[in-house]
């Protein structure tokens, strides 16, 4: 049982990860305060609607329904029995010497902690295309929440773009849900897919199923595209411009467009927290520095999709590995960990596969037009940004600061990698050589009235 | 009256209505509703870019890209994303004219 003595352990994210990692210390008798965005535990890939909405599991989440019942399950039981603290609708803003900083309807809130489990999960990563800032262009993600959490579909014509899992996947859902999809355009070439195959077989089933999804999008589906741009009128988007593999010159009419070359981890938090980033060659982005279980050091440990980009299966895997490791540090007894290390080990290969056939378009990238918005914050265009590169002797915070690219609203979550990809083609370096933006505090906009009721 | 907007509803179309308002007009919505998803039933945009003139209808539905923040007649703003629409809200798609 949980005692006022023992240490407070805090946990952000309900996901997967933060699931397991909360189950993991109510098992040896902590009880956890677990932080969340939601309204209700299962983060993004396993997210409920809202209350009064009746589709099943099986509807919502498909071949994955019984994970997601038997995580939503566990959490529930665990919060109704009042093992853990649930702070639902609750961003944490910041992290200072030991303290968070928490924004609640309330107001804001600082809650401490002795140990810091990060479960903040993952983002689509997205690429510019000339006119994304437009209305109805979305992340994929966007287009799956939509559906999964709303029922409805963004768009009455939709064309999806990018590469990875992501794109099949969201392709085959608004497919079987009624929606219309003209186009699903790949980046990414059939030879470059076939590359990954050796690596994607280290899970059979899950591969079927892609091959399987992809099957059902038939013609819909194009490999090796290179986007052009987004075609806007009066109301928002009304057209994508791609060359097909062949190189001729293809226009799809749509109202609506969702993108995503698979995800960026969430690393604001483990920023602001002081941990170690070191560049990923495989996912071409920053990432925290940890050890096998997750530990990042000075109390701090990370899981999920926020620091290895392992989706679900080893978010729930990785959650686990977390809080045993914090339990050991303790000095409490711990669950064996050798099972689940060697089921990551298959996980991790599988990413490998993924993260080569579906690549980040970095040629594509380093081709946008000059007029091309690059954050779609403040509209910060490629050749402001190439032209701070120059002045900024090619460093992302210099870039930063004198072309307002990653200053925006979304504090660079979804133009920080194109823009260090421009900067790098400019200065004529890899990308990790112009580093990466420092997070700062918030990390989600605060309104001041949240301050002055600061408990 | 209830214009064809940006968004198709495919599922769960038996809720409960909802009524709100937008720039002083009646619209309807269902409870369960996003004010994103509320808004977008029967309009094409939540807003206007302040550093563009698109007009924007938010991105990643997930509260990180922070491009649905719509406007409140009696002042504060709010994520339409990670909003649930109430009888009765009063939004607006361009901030209130006597902002300073």
């Amino acid at each position: 049982m949980s005692d006022l003595a023992s240490p407070r352990i805090v946990i952000v994210g309900a996901g997967p990860a933060g699931i397991r990692a909360a189950a993991t210390l109510v098992d040896a008798g902590f009880h956890p305060i677990v932080i969340d965005e939601g309204q209700r535990a299962g983060g993004q890939i396993y997210r409920r609607p809202p209350a009064g909405f009746t589709r099943p599991p099986q509807q919502l989440y498909g071949s994955e329904a019984q994970k997601a019942r038997a995580l939503h399950s566990l959490f529930d039981q665990l919060a109704a029995e009042g093992r853990l603290t649930h702070y639902a609708r609750s961003s944490v803003i910041a992290v200072h010497e030991g303290r968070l900083h928490v924004l609640r309807e309330s107001g804001v809130q600082v809650i401490f902690y002795d140990r810091l489990i990060l479960a903040t999960g993952a983002s689509d990563r997205v690429a510019p295309v000339p006119g994304w800032q437009s209305a109805g262009v979305y992340s994929l993600g966007a287009a799956q929440i939509a559906l999964k959490a709303q029922g409805v579909a963004l768009g009455r014509r939709i064309v999806l773009t990018g590469s990875g899992p992501l794109l099949t996947l969201v392709g085959a859902q608004l497919v079987k849900a009624g929606a219309h999809v003209p186009a699903v355009l790949d980046t990414s070439p059939w030879r470059q897919q076939l590359r990954g195959l050796w690596e994607l077989a280290a899970r059979p089933v899950v591969a079927l199923r892609g091959l399987v999804m992809r099957a059902q999008l038939g013609g819909r589906y194009h490999a090796g595209v290179t986007l052009e741009r987004i075609e806007t009128d009066g109301s928002g988007v009304a057209a994508v411009r791609w060359r097909d593999a062949g190189g001729r010159q293809r226009a799809t009419s749509c109202d609506m467009v969702g993108m995503g070359w698979h995800l960026r981890a969430e690393t604001h938090l483990a920023d602001l927290a002081g941990c170690a980033f070191t560049y990923d060659e495989q996912w071409r982005q920053w990432l925290p520095k940890i050890d096998r279980m997750g530990r990042a050091g000075n109390g701090i440990y990370l899981a999920g999709d926020g620091v290895r980009l392992l989706g679900a299966d080893g978010a729930e895997i990785a959650g686990c590995l977390a809080a045993a490791a914090c339990l050991a540090d303790l000095g409490r007894p711990a669950p064996s960990a050798n099972a689940d290390l060697h089921k990551l080990a298959r996980l991790e290969r599988f990413a490998r596969g993924l993260a080569c056939a579906f690549p980040w378009p970095s040629e594509m990238v380093r081709a946008l037009p000059e007029d091309a918005i690059v954050c779609r914050c403040e509209n910060v265009s490629a050749g402001v940004v190439r032209e701070s590169a120059d002045a900024g002797g090619g460093e992302a915070n210099r870039v930063k600061s004198l072309s307002r690219v990653g200053m925006g609203r979304c504090q660079g979550r979804y133009c920080q990698l194109a823009a260090v990809e421009l900067v790098a083609a400019k200065a004529g370096c890899k990308p990790d050589a112009v580093g990466r933006f420092r997070g700062q505090a918030p990390v989600r906009p605060a309104p001041i009235g949240a301050f002055l009721r600061e408990s | 009256m209830i214009t064809p907007g940006r968004i198709v509803r495919l599922a769960e179309r038996d809720r409960a209505e909802v009524h709100f308002l937008l720039a002083g007009e009646m619209r309807g919505a269902l409870a369960g509703d996003t004010v994103l998803t509320a808004m977008l039933a029967s309009g094409h945009a939540l807003r206007n870019s302040e550093f563009g003139s698109e007009s924007r209808a938010g991105f990643c539905l997930m509260g990180a890209c922070q491009d649905c923040w719509v406007w409140q007649e009696e002042g504060p703003c709010l994520r339409a994303c990670t909003t649930l629409i109430a009888e009765g809200m009063r939004l607006r798609t361009t901030p209130p004219e006597n902002w300073p």
